[in-house]
């Protein structure tokens, strides 16, 4: 077992839990935060994208051990006050998004690509949107969403 | 995932002395995970060495440019040291896998992975590269041994990847559309003396083609290559491209590579 602490969302937390487990699986399953979703589970669709210490990661890929002491971000922490971020309202106006499935790793992928940069071209969103797979929308309204985010910020 | 322990090394000396046969050392684990996870490795341990400071880092030094095993691909293509000193090496760290990849895989677990598509071992191989582990220094023409295999000894640790800075240098890639590993690529490096060529994503592991160095080290152009016919013997053929488009990849995108050396 290990003994595993982390700020997420703002709150800590510390959990003893098995060697093994996986990021995705200590929100999901531990903490309840259900909106991290699993796709692939072999880092390759991109649902389970969250923010460790402000950087997007797949955390189907990466141990609870292994980032102890981290500040994690997932799709719960993100509006403010009842207030949806920037981001997920783009998402909501533009229809970037059909099933849901895989909107919580686009938005935190979204999000990070505008702390890298804050004006990107349509053909910088899709190269950093690589990592993360839709198919539902075609992308098209995906990269409108994510333009007018950066627009907007 | 099958059950395993895990550590966190402070220092090199500790973590080979937790290494053993059944062991593996985790980095990013970009690839150690999920083989774990697809049962295609089991171990009984993993040792995390990425709290140990002397791995990482990036550092210019006269006519090499030295990493640190578990610096980060996204590190490395945002250094302003690596786009200076050789900069394919720096758009060829922000061509693997995806953002989220980068911010986690490590330039020494790709090549200890030595997987047959991977872009760092065409690098190594190209840019004559020394690996220094924590028992000696491996030439990388004798470091890639087969597909998914090194010339690492159990519990051997990667501790940085040297490369030699060469006059220009341009790494090329046709990425598979679905997963963007390389079907093929291909690393042109000139230096004052050689030219280097070599193959990623081809054959069973990374390779040179002398058939093409041979040419280029007589004249350096685009056009030299016009007349050759690579021979399709020992070329990967699968669903995503047959042997002889293949063969046709790596000349093209040598081609492509000599017009964008810088």
């Amino acid at each position: 077992m290990q003994e595993v602490r982390l700020e997420v969302n703002g709150k800590r937390i510390s959990k003893d839990v098995p060697d093994q487990t996986l990021l995705s699986e200590l929100l999901r399953d531990i903490l309840n935060l259900t909106g991290t979703h699993i796709g692939c589970d072999t880092s390759q669709c991109g649902a389970c994208v969250v923010h460790v210490d402000g950087k997007s990661v797949k955390s189907c890929t990466v141990l609870a051990a292994d980032i102890n002491d981290s500040k994690i971000t997932t799709i719960e922490g993100l509006s403010q006050n009842g207030k949806l971020h920037p981001m997920q309202e783009a998402f909501k106006k533009h229809h970037g998004l059909q099933c849901g499935f895989c909107t919580p790793g686009m938005v935190m992928s979204a999000i990070d690509l505008l702390k890298n940069k804050k004006n990107p071209s349509d053909q910088e969103i899709r190269d950093w949107l690589e990592g993360n797979i839709c198919r539902c929308t075609g992308y098209q309204n995906i990269v409108a969403a994510v333009k007018e985010a950066a627009n907007k910020s | 995932m099958k059950n395993f322990s895990y550590h966190t090394a402070k220092n090199i000396k500790e973590a080979t002395k937790l290494a053993s046969s059944k062991t593996a050392y985790l980095a990013g684990g970009m690839t150690t995970l999920p083989a774990i996870k697809l049962r295609m490795a089991a171990y009984s341990d993993l040792i995390d060495i990425k709290k140990i400071k002397d791995l990482t880092g990036i550092k210019v030094s006269g006519k090499t440019l030295k990493i640190g095993a578990t610096t980060k691909h996204a590190d490395v293509a945002s250094s302003k040291e690596v786009k200076k000193s050789i900069a394919s090496l720096s758009s060829l760290a922000d061509g693997i896998g995806d953002p989220q990849v980068r911010n986690r895989g490590t330039i020494g677990g790709s090549i200890a992975n030595n997987d047959p598509s991977a872009d760092y071992p065409a690098a190594c191989l190209a840019l004559n590269a020394n690996i220094h582990t924590s028992s000696r220094k491996i030439e990388s023409s004798k470091f890639f041994k087969g597909m998914f295999e090194t010339a690492l000894k159990s519990g051997e640790l990667i501790q940085s990847v040297e490369f030699q800075i060469p006059e220009k240098s341009c790494y090329v890639k046709f990425p598979n559309p679905a997963s963007r590993y390389a079907i093929v690529g291909v690393y042109v490096a000139k230096f004052k003396s050689e030219v280097n060529v070599a193959v990623t994503g081809a054959k069973s592991y990374v390779f040179r083609c002398e058939e093409i160095e041979k040419i280029l080290s007589k004249n350096f152009s685009e056009s030299s290559l016009n007349s050759l016919n690579l021979k399709t013997s020992g070329l990967n053929a699968d669903i995503h491209a047959s042997a002889d488009y293949r063969a046709h990849l790596i000349l093209t995108l040598a081609k492509k590579a000599v017009a964008s050396c810088k």
